[in-house]
């Protein structure tokens, strides 16, 4: 049996200064960064014009919203709401091939190991940028100017603003590719495009089709707020219900929503999972 | 040294060849059904969203014409000729881009504040009882799925019109979002010093504080910069539906067809993003090469 031992804590202090004096400035380090960041989150409270008494009514009127949606109540309007669901997965699942099909050859122009001229790719990167940087439903806006109210509008809003997400994924897929395939077909007398076609996309056509079904599973959730503006689907007929105040329709058409979007989580992790692990095989 | 290529007996090559072909057919085989099913639910979906290849294509000179529209001044010139009238009410726009940042930013800290009280909760090696991990799994994956402009929309009546809609709406998008990722780090940590604490006669709160909470603290504030990140764009239309932000200008003026200066708060949004991602990409990496070193 042994038993603990003394501890000698002069001593220990004594061998290990760093852990047992940590300098003042380490120690206050990390409180003095959390009390700086909470003080502008203070300042942001008062500049927005927060304050306990709106909160309070707010709270309690968001109370009696929640008490009124209870429960659950499409009315009569059950059919166009399924249609109007439809529409968003059809919004969700066309605007994001479209934009796969658009990103792929331009992410070959931004990937590093295919482009190897920096004055090329920086223009191409930096569009993809400026596209990321714009809101899906900004680009709603635009298209409604361009094609009028309606799903259609949706579709390119998605397809525009998923282009530009898929550019910069895909490049980074491109540049992860392993280099000794493509310099094999390159040694067997293959052309640059022969490169391409049978040196870099088996390599990143299986991660490009996870990404894609990722998107369109997020892209479902996307589609839901565009006709918000007035680009269709379910989120015309919630941003109007909301507006008309009948409580009861908005939270079926939200639950909806979640059911939706829970069904295309599961199918696409199965399809994903399908053809990740077909990988090694193919 | 040679090395002699041999080459197979005629017949042992033709029983090859006649395997390797059915095994590519059938592989063919499979990818063409794929494809048929996908264009199918494609045809489907076109259907569907009124596709209407007529109209992009009879207006679609409508779209590059939008861009060529948004970059010309009231006086016929290009915006860029003309800084000082491109940019006109720069002063009020600085002022709602500012209000922008700032709800994303109070918004994320709120909801990372709410992530970091409920993730120890739903993670799984952590949460002191399955009922409450069901619960709360549940409650961030509500607050995650439903869109922040629906929340928006529903706190622009319950609060009224303002920022502190777009506050509240974007904190609690943010809690869920950082809450699954906050426990999926929690997940990932290391459950020995955990033990090493409980030993001792810890309680689960100390457990947390002194076991769980070095091990994670860096993977949060990465996470939660990423999401400031994404939040200052969500921020940006936050105005759409009356929530505070620069948005309400840009619907203004892409409603009432003000063509420059819808370029002009785009480029000041862009820009505004730009920088935005630059700075959290950099204090992320100082953060991460610190946390590294020590």
């Amino acid at each position: 049996m042994t038993r603990p031992q003394e501890i000698d804590t002069a001593a220990l202090r004594a061998r290990y200064p760093g852990v047992f004096d940590r300098p003042a400035s380490a120690r206050l380090a990390m409180p003095a960064m959390i009390v700086a960041a909470f003080a502008i989150v203070v300042y942001g409270l008062v500049d927005l014009d927060f304050s306990p008494a709106r909160l309070f009514a707010g709270l309690s009127q968001l109370g009696w919203i929640s008490l009124m949606m209870i429960p659950p109540d499409p009315g009569s309007s059950l059919p166009i709401y399924l249609k109007a669901l439809g529409e968003t997965l059809s919004i969700a699942v066309l605007g994001t091939t479209l934009a796969a099909v658009f990103a792929l050859p331009v992410s070959l122009l931004a990937a590093r190991n295919v482009v190897p001229s920096k004055l090329l790719r920086f223009p191409v990167r930096r569009l993809l940028d400026s596209i990321r940087g714009v809101d899906t439903l900004i680009w709603a806006l635009v298209w409604i100017n361009v094609v009028g109210l309606g799903p259609f509008a949706g579709v390119l809003a998605i397809a525009v603003s998923d282009f530009g997400a898929f550019g910069k994924l895909f490049s980074e897929a491109i540049e992860g590719a392993d280099q000794k395939q493509v310099e094999g077909i390159r040694a067997s007398g293959g052309s640059a495009l022969h490169e391409i076609r049978f040196g870099l996309l088996p390599q990143v056509l299986p991660v490009i089709a996870g990404q894609v079904l990722y998107f369109i599973e997020s892209n479902t959730r996307s589609a839901t707020i565009i006709g918000i503006v007035g680009a269709g689907g379910i989120g015309l007929q919630l941003a109007e219900q909301i507006r008309v105040l009948e409580w009861q329709k908005v939270s079926f058409l939200i639950l909806m929503i979640l059911v939706a979007v829970a069904a295309i989580d599961f199918v696409s992790g199965k399809l994903r999972f399908a053809i990740i692990g077909r990988r090694p095989v193919a | 040294m040679t090395i002699a290529v041999s080459i197979l007996p005629e017949q042992q090559l033709a029983v090859l060849n006649a395997a390797y072909r059915q095994a590519v057919a059938r592989r063919r085989l499979r990818l063409l059904f794929g494809f048929v099913v996908f264009a199918a639910a494609l045809l489907l979906a076109a259907v569907g969203a009124e596709v209407n290849l007529p109209t992009l294509f009879a207006h679609f000179g409508n779209f590059v014409s939008y861009f060529d529209r948004i970059l010309t001044l009231d006086d016929g010139q290009r915006v860029w000729t003309d800084v000082g009238e491109w940019l006109w009410g720069w002063h009020k726009w600085l002022r709602m881009l500012g209000e922008t940042v700032l709800i994303s930013y109070v918004g994320t800290l709120i909801g990372a504040t709410f992530a970091f009280g409920l993730n120890f909760f739903a993670a799984e090696n952590t949460s002191p009882a399955p009922w409450l991990r069901f619960l709360v799994r549940r409650l961030l994956e509500f607050a995650r799925t439903v869109p922040g402009i629906v929340f928006a929309l529903i706190f622009v009546i319950a609060f009224g019109l303002g920022p502190m809609a777009g506050v509240l709406a974007i904190a609690i998008h943010s809690t869920g979002a950082l809450g699954k990722l906050f426990s999926e780090i929690v997940e990932n940590a290391d459950m020995k010093p955990v033990e090493g604490v409980r030993s001792t006669g810890a309680s689960w709160l100390s457990c947390m504080r002194f076991a769980i909470l070095p091990q994670v603290t860096a993977g949060y504030a990465s996470y939660a910069l990423l999401r400031f990140e994404i939040n200052v764009r969500e921020a940006s239309v936050m105005g759409f539906v009356g929530a505070g932000g620069i948005g309400q200008e840009l619907v203004v003026a892409i409603r009432k067809f003000y063509y420059s200066d819808v370029s002009a708060i785009l480029l000041t949004i862009i820009v505004t993003v730009f920088i935005i991602d630059i700075s959290t990409g950099w204090l992320r990496g100082r953060l991460f090469g610190r946390e590294a070193r020590t």
